[in-house]
C-alpha cells in the first residue's frame, strides 16, 4: 500500500463538525453554513437554488478546458416530526432509507437547536416472547423530548444524537454518507487542479430520490461529472463461514470506483481514466460490486443530452445507522486519486468512443 | 350552494381519464376563456390559461397546476359479449362490483352512439377459481356487462375503450358534494374560483392556470407544463385524505376546516411560510399535513424541471378518494380558491429575493 | 429480413456496453442516411429526410441493449457470483449457457435452491466458465456478459435471446433501407439503457426535441397456454399500442396508425400490456412533451433466452413503419 499521509489536525475538526451537523432531506440549511464557513476564502462567489443546492463555480487556466462538475450531497437519512401528543411524546416519519431495527433505544437530537430525545421501547418485562421476535413498527415508535417541551413542532427534523470520534486509524459518527464526500469537495476547493472547470454541487435530497442533482446537473450543463458518496463495506463475516461475495466493498481498500449501481452506468472513459490515474500514482483503489443502490450520479447522467458520469465512494461501515464507520486512509486516499484524475483529464476526452 | 356548484357538477360528470381528457378540458376550456388573457393546449394535451399582469419587469410568472385527469378503466379484452378491463390510475378492485360506468365505444358502428351503460359484475363464486370464494375478486376477474347482445358488442366495442364511473353527483347535506373525480376537479374548481375574484383584483406577476393531464400515470402534464412554461413559482392544488370511517390517521384531516398547506423536502419552506401567514392574516383556517419525500401530486415534478422550481402545494380534504362517491365541501373549495387569488395579488417585484434559502 | 435479425440477435450488447451492436447497426446504415452520429450516452442517431412545410421532426427508438449480467465477485474456486442488468428473470436462468464480452463462455449454475421465487436467490446462483480459483479465471468483477443462444429459424417463425429489441431495431434498419420519400425530417434512434430505465430515450429525445415519438419494441401475447389474458396473438400483425404499465399512447397517434394501417391493407391488433413500458414513455415526457405512440411487434418468452416472433409480423410491422413515414400525418 502507499504511503499516506494524515488527515490535518483541522480537517478532522471539519469532518468532525459536519457529522454532528443536522441536515435532513430538504432542510439542508446546517452543512450548507459550514460548508460556506469553510469556503468562502477560497471563492468569488456561490449561489444557492431553490431546492438549496450549494453551487459555487472555480474557472481553470488554458484552453479548451472541460467543465466538470463534482457532487456530494448534505443531507443524512433522519426522522421528521409528524404529530405533537402532548407531554413531550411526538410520533414522527422517517426520511430516507432506514431499518426500522435500528431504531428502539437510541438517542437523537431534535430541531435546529439539537434538543436531545430518545426513542425508547416498551420494557422487556412487559413484553412476550412472541411480540419479541416482531420488529417494532414506525407507527409504535415515538421520540421523547421530556414533558413541557414546547418548541418542537411538526415538520422539524431529528437525527440520531451521536457524536463524531476518531478512533485511532478510524472514524465513527453519523451521516459519514455523505458528509465524508462533503469533506472531500471542501479540500478540493481548497486545492484545485487549475487545468479544468470546476463545478461544485453540494446537493440536497439525494437520500429522498437524488433530487438535488438533477436540478443542479441541469443548471451547471456540465460536459463530465463526478460524484463522490459513501459506499456500505458489508466486510463482515458471513453466518455460516463460508467466503461472502456480498461485501460490496472492503474497508481501508482504498476509494471504491463504481462500474455500475442501481441508478446508473459510470461512463467507461472515466473508469479506465480512474483506474489509470490509480495505477500510475500507486493509489491504493477497488472496485464497488456493482449493482444495488444509487448516487447523484443516476440523476446527473440523464440529464439534457446526458452527462458522462461517475461515482466513486469512500467505503463506510453500518451506513444508514446511528454511527457508521469509516478508515482514514480511504478518505485521504479517495481525494488523492480524486484530484490526480482530475488533473489527467485529457481536453479531448469525449471524442473517444464510449466503450 | 354556491355557484360554482353546476360547475363542478358539469366537470364531475364529464369523463376525462388520464390520457383522453379532451372532454374535461373542453368544459374548462369553455369556463376559462372569459376569465384569462389566452388559452393554449399544450403537446400533450394540457390546457395552459394565461392571466397577465401589471409588472413591466421582465415578467416573473406563477404557475398553478390542478390535474384534471381522473381515474378509470379501459377495456382489455371481449369475450362472449361480456368486456375485461384493467385500471387507469390506482383502483381498489373492492369497490367495483355492481358499480355502474359508461364504455366510452369507439367501434365501427358506434359513431352516434352516446356512452354504453354497464354495470361491473362480480361473477358468481363457481365461475371463479376456488380461493377467491368469499374473497377479495381482482380486477383481472371482473367483467362489465352492457346488457347488450355479443354481436351487438362486438360491433360497437374494441379493445383500449374507456370505461368511466357512472355515479352522478350528489348534493349531500351540509353544503357537501358526492361525486367521483372530485380528485382532482374540486381543485380545477377551485383555481377556477381564484380566476374569478382575480377579475376584480390587481396583480404584478402573470398568472399560468394550468389544467394538467396525465398526474395519474406518471405526472406527465406537471413536467411538461412546467418545463415550457419555465415559471418563476409553482403551486399545485390537489386533494388529500379527509378523516371519515376507515380513515382516522395521523396523515387524515378534517373535512370543512380548510385546506392542508404541505410540508416537507417537495415543498420550498418559505414559500409553505408566506401561505402560512397570509391564511393566518384573512382567518381562513387550514392544516399543516407533513409528508416525507412524495407529496403525491403534481409537485413532485414541478419541483425539479429544469433548474429547479420553488414549489408550493395545497390540498382539499376529501372522503372517500379513488372512489365514485368521493365527498368534498364546498367552503374548502372556496376557502382554496379565494387565498390562491389573496396570494397572487400580494405577490411584488421582490418576493422571489425575500424567498431566497441562506 | 432473417438474416439481418440474425446478424442483430447474435450480437452481445447489455445496457451500457453497447459498442458491439452500435458498430454493427452503423455499418448497415451508413450507406443510407444523410447524417449519423453518436451522443454522450452511446445513442447511434441516423437523420434521414427534410422536413417540409407540413412536415414533422419525428423520432422512432429502438433499443440496442438487452439484457445481461455482470460479474460481481469471483470465488477462491473460480465461480463466478453476478447481478442482473435490466430485468433478469430469474427462472430462465438456471442451466442457461452465457457468454462475456470478451468472448469467454460459461453456464449458470446454483445452490439447492428450496424456494424459486425468493428475492435473494440470484445470491444463490453462479456461472461457471470452467475455471479451476481465482488466479485462473478469465473473468474479473465487472465483466458483462448476456445470454448465448444461436438464432433459430423455424419457417413462419423465428426464435432467438435478443429479439427484444434487436427485431425492433431490424425493423428500423429495413425501414430506412428502403425509404423513399416523406415529408418529415426523421432521425432514426437506436438507444442505449432501456432496460435498465429509458435513459438513452429520454437524453436523445432531449437533444433532437421532436413533434412526434415513435417507439419500436416488443410485446407479449396471450396465445400460450393458460397465459394472462391480452388480445394480442402472434401472426396476427403488428400491435399498435394503446397502453402499456407505463404510459398511455397518444390517442391521435393510435388513430393515425390505425388509419395508415386500413388505408394500407395491412394487419394489426389493438395492445394494452400490464407492465412493462417502452422507450415511448421517455419520448413522451422530455421537455414540453411530444405526443408518443409505440409499434409493438408481438413476441413470445419475453425476457427469456428464446424469444419467438412471427417473420410475418415484422415484415408488416415495416411495412406500416414505412407507410407511417410516407403519410402527411394529420393527426
Amino acid at each position: 500500500m502507499a504511503q499516506t499521509t494524515s488527515l490535518s489536525k483541522k480537517q478532522i475538526q471539519i469532518i468532525e463538525r459536519l457529522s454532528n451537523a443536522m441536515a435532513i432531506s430538504g432542510d439542508e440549511g446546517e452543512v450548507r453554513k459550514i460548508i460556506l464557513d469553510e469556503t468562502s476564502p477560497y471563492t468569488s462567489s456561490h449561489k444557492i437554488d431553490s431546492l438549496g443546492n450549494l453551487l459555487i463555480e472555480i474557472k481553470g487556466k488554458g484552453r479548451n478546458r472541460v467543465k466538470v462538475m463534482l457532487a456530494a450531497h448534505m443531507d443524512e437519512v433522519g426522522f421528521m416530526i409528524s404529530t405533537d401528543e402532548g407531554d413531550g411524546i411526538y410520533r414522527f416519519e422517517t426520511s430516507g432509507g432506514i431499518d426500522l431495527r435500528q431504531l428502539p433505544g437510541k438517542a437523537v437530537m431534535v430541531g435546529k437547536d439539537h434538543f436531545p430525545g430518545v426513542i425508547g421501547a416498551r420494557p422487556i418485562h412487559l413484553t412476550s416472547a412472541k411480540e419479541r421476535k416482531e420488529t417494532i413498527p414506525l407507527s409504535s415508535l415515538r421520540i421523547d423530548l421530556g414533558p413541557g417541551m414546547k418548541s418542537i413542532k411538526p415538520g422539524d427534523g431529528a437525527t440520531f444524537g451521536t457524536r463524531f470520534q476518531q478512533i485511532g486509524q478510524s472514524m465513527m459518527g453519523k451521516a459519514l454518507d455523505d458528509r465524508l464526500g462533503v469533506g472531500i469537495l471542501i479540500d478540493l476547493i481548497k486545492d484545485p487542479p487549475p487545468n479544468i472547470d470546476l463545478q461544485f454541487a453540494f446537493t440536497v435530497q439525494e437520500e429522498t430520490g437524488l433530487r438535488g442533482a438533477r436540478v443542479a446537473a441541469f443548471s451547471f450543463d456540465p460536459d463530465l461529472a463526478f460524484v463522490i458518496d459513501s459506499t456500505p463495506a458489508n466486510d463482515l463475516p458471513t453466518w455460516d463461514g463460508e467466503e461472502n461475495h456480498n461485501y460490496n466493498c472492503r474497508l481501508g481498500e482504498g476509494p471504491a470506483i463504481y462500474r455500475a449501481d442501481g441508478a446508473s452506468f459510470s461512463d467507461p472513459r472515466l473508469v479506465r481514466l480512474t483506474e489509470e490515474t490509480a495505477i500510475k500514482e500507486k493509489i491504493p483503489y477497488q472496485f464497488r460490486q456493482p449493482g444495488g443502490g444509487g448516487t447523484d450520479a443516476g440523476s446527473i447522467h440523464t440529464q439534457r443530452s446526458g452527462i458522462p458520469s461517475i461515482s466513486i465512494s469512500i467505503p463506510g461501515r453500518y451506513a444508514h445507522t446511528a454511527a457508521g464507520l469509516a478508515r482514514i486512509s480511504d478518505y485521504l486516499n479517495t481525494l488523492k486519486l480524486l484530484k490526480a484524475t482530475l488533473k489527467s483529464i485529457p481536453a479531448n476526452i469525449l471524442e473517444q468512443e464510449r466503450k | 350552494m354556491n355557484d360554482i356548484f353546476p360547475f363542478l357538477k358539469n366537470l364531475t360528470s364529464a369523463s376525462g381519464l388520464s390520457g383522453y381528457e379532451t372532454h374535461v378540458a373542453e368544459i374548462i376550456k369553455e369556463k376559462w376563456f372569459p376569465l384569462v388573457d389566452e388559452i393554449q393546449v399544450s403537446q400533450v394535451g394540457s390546457l395552459h390559461g394565461v392571466k397577465r399582469g401589471k409588472s413591466d419587469k421582465p415578467q416573473l410568472s406563477i404557475l398553478i397546476a390542478t390535474h384534471m385527469d381522473a381515474i378509470g378503466l379501459m377495456v382489455t379484452n371481449i369475450d362472449d359479449g361480456f368486456l375485461s378491463f384493467t385500471s387507469i390510475g390506482g383502483v381498489d378492485p373492492r369497490v367495483l362490483p355492481g358499480q355502474p360506468v359508461y364504455v366510452h365505444a369507439s367501434g365501427k358502428k358506434s359513431k352516434d352512439h352516446k356512452p354504453l351503460p354497464g354495470r361491473v359484475v362480480q361473477p358468481s363464486n363457481f365461475l371463479l377459481p376456488p380461493e377467491m370464494t368469499s374473497a377479495v375478486v381482482p380486477i383481472e376477474r371482473l367483467i362489465i356487462d352492457t346488457g347488450l347482445t355479443s354481436k351487438q358488442v362486438i360491433e360497437l366495442v374494441q379493445v383500449g375503450d374507456l370505461v368511466s364511473f357512472a355515479q352522478e353527483p350528489l348534493a349531500l347535506s351540509g353544503e357537501t358534494i358526492a361525486a367521483h373525480s372530485l380528485d382532482n376537479r374540486a381543485a380545477v374548481a377551485a383555481l377556477t374560483i381564484c380566476l374569478e375574484e382575480l377579475q376584480t383584483m390587481i396583480h404584478r406577476w402573470d398568472v399560468w392556470a394550468v389544467a394538467t393531464v396525465q398526474e395519474e400515470i406518471g405526472l406527465v402534464g406537471a413536467y411538461t407544463s412546467t418545463f415550457q412554461i419555465r415559471p418563476s413559482l409553482a403551486i399545485v392544488v390537489d386533494t388529500t385524505w379527509a378523516k371519515g370511517p376507515g380513515s382516522d390517521d395521523w396523515n387524515t384531516f378534517p373535512m370543512g376546516q380548510g385546506p392542508t398547506f404541505l410540508f416537507g423536502p417537495n415543498i420550498h419552506p418559505k414559500l409553505h411560510g408566506t401561505f402560512k401567514d397570509l391564511a393566518e392574516k384573512l382567518e381562513i383556517p387550514f392544516k399543516i399535513e407533513i409528508t416525507g419525500r412524495h407529496s403525491g401530486t403534481d409537485a413532485f415534478a414541478t419541483q425539479v424541471v429544469a433548474e429547479g422550481i420553488p414549489t408550493m402545494a395545497i390540498c382539499i380534504p376529501i372522503r372517500y378518494m379513488h372512489t365514485p362517491v368521493e365527498v368534498a365541501t364546498i367552503k374548502d373549495i372556496q376557502r382554496t380558491g379565494r387565498l390562491l387569488a389573496q396570494f397572487i395579488s400580494q405577490l411584488d417585484d421582490d418576493y422571489m429575493k425575500s424567498i431566497e434559502l441562506e | 429480413m432473417k438474416e439481418l435479425i440474425r446478424t442483430l440477435t447474435e450480437t452481445f450488447s447489455p445496457s451500457g456496453y453497447e459498442h458491439a451492436i452500435r458498430s454493427t447497426i452503423r455499418g448497415m446504415i451508413e450507406p443510407f442516411a444523410d447524417e449519423i452520429k453518436e451522443d454522450a450516452m452511446g445513442n447511434l442517431i441516423a437523420r434521414k429526410g427534410e422536413r417540409t412545410k407540413n412536415g414533422k421532426r419525428v423520432m422512432l427508438a429502438g433499443h440496442m441493449d438487452e439484457i445481461g449480467l455482470m460479474a460481481s465477485h469471483i470465488d477462491e474456486k473460480g465461480f463466478i457470483r453476478f447481478t442482473g442488468i435490466g430485468g433478469i428473470n430469474l427462472q430462465t436462468l438456471f442451466g442457461g449457457r452465457v457468454k462475456f464480452i470478451n468472448g469467454v463462455q460459461g453456464m449458470i449454475g446454483g445452490e439447492p435452491i428450496t424456494d424459486i421465487s425468493h428475492s435473494l436467490v440470484i445470491n444463490q446462483l453462479f456461472i461457471d466458465v470452467g475455471a479451476d480459483n481465482e488466479k485462473d479465471c478469465p473473468i474479473k468483477v465487472g465483466d458483462v456478459a448476456a445470454f448465448e443462444r444461436p438464432f433459430v429459424d423455424l419457417g413462419k417463425r423465428v426464435m432467438a435471446k435478443a429479439m427484444d429489441d434487436r427485431v425492433g431495431c431490424a425493423v428500423m434498419v429495413e425501414a430506412l433501407k428502403r425509404f423513399k420519400k416523406s415529408p418529415h425530417e426523421i432521425f432514426f434512434v437506436f438507444t442505449t439503457q432501456e432496460e435498465v430505465g429509458l435513459r438513452g430515450a429520454g437524453t436523445s429525445a432531449f437533444g433532437i426535441d421532436p413533434e412526434i415519438g415513435i417507439s419500436l419494441d416488443v410485446t407479449r401475447t396471450g396465445d400460450t397456454p393458460k397465459a394472462k389474458k391480452m388480445a394480442v396473438t402472434l401472426g396476427d400483425g403488428p400491435a399498435i399500442k394503446i397502453k402499456d404499465g407505463g404510459m398511455l399512447a397518444d390517442i391521435r397517434i393510435v388513430n393515425w396508425m390505425i388509419r395508415v394501417a386500413e388505408k394500407n391493407k395491412i394487419p394489426f391488433q389493438r395492445e394494452i400490456l400490464e407492465g412493462g413500458t417502452t422507450d415511448a414513455k421517455a419520448i413522451q415526457v422530455s421537455r414540453s412533451g411530444v405526443p408518443a405512440g409505440c409499434i409493438s411487434i408481438p413476441c413470445r418468452y419475453v425476457h427469456s433466452p428464446s424469444e419467438m416472433v412471427d417473420i410475418d409480423d415484422v415484415e408488416n410491422s415495416t411495412r406500416l413503419l414505412s407507410s407511417l413515414m410516407e403519410d402527411p400525418i394529420e393527426l
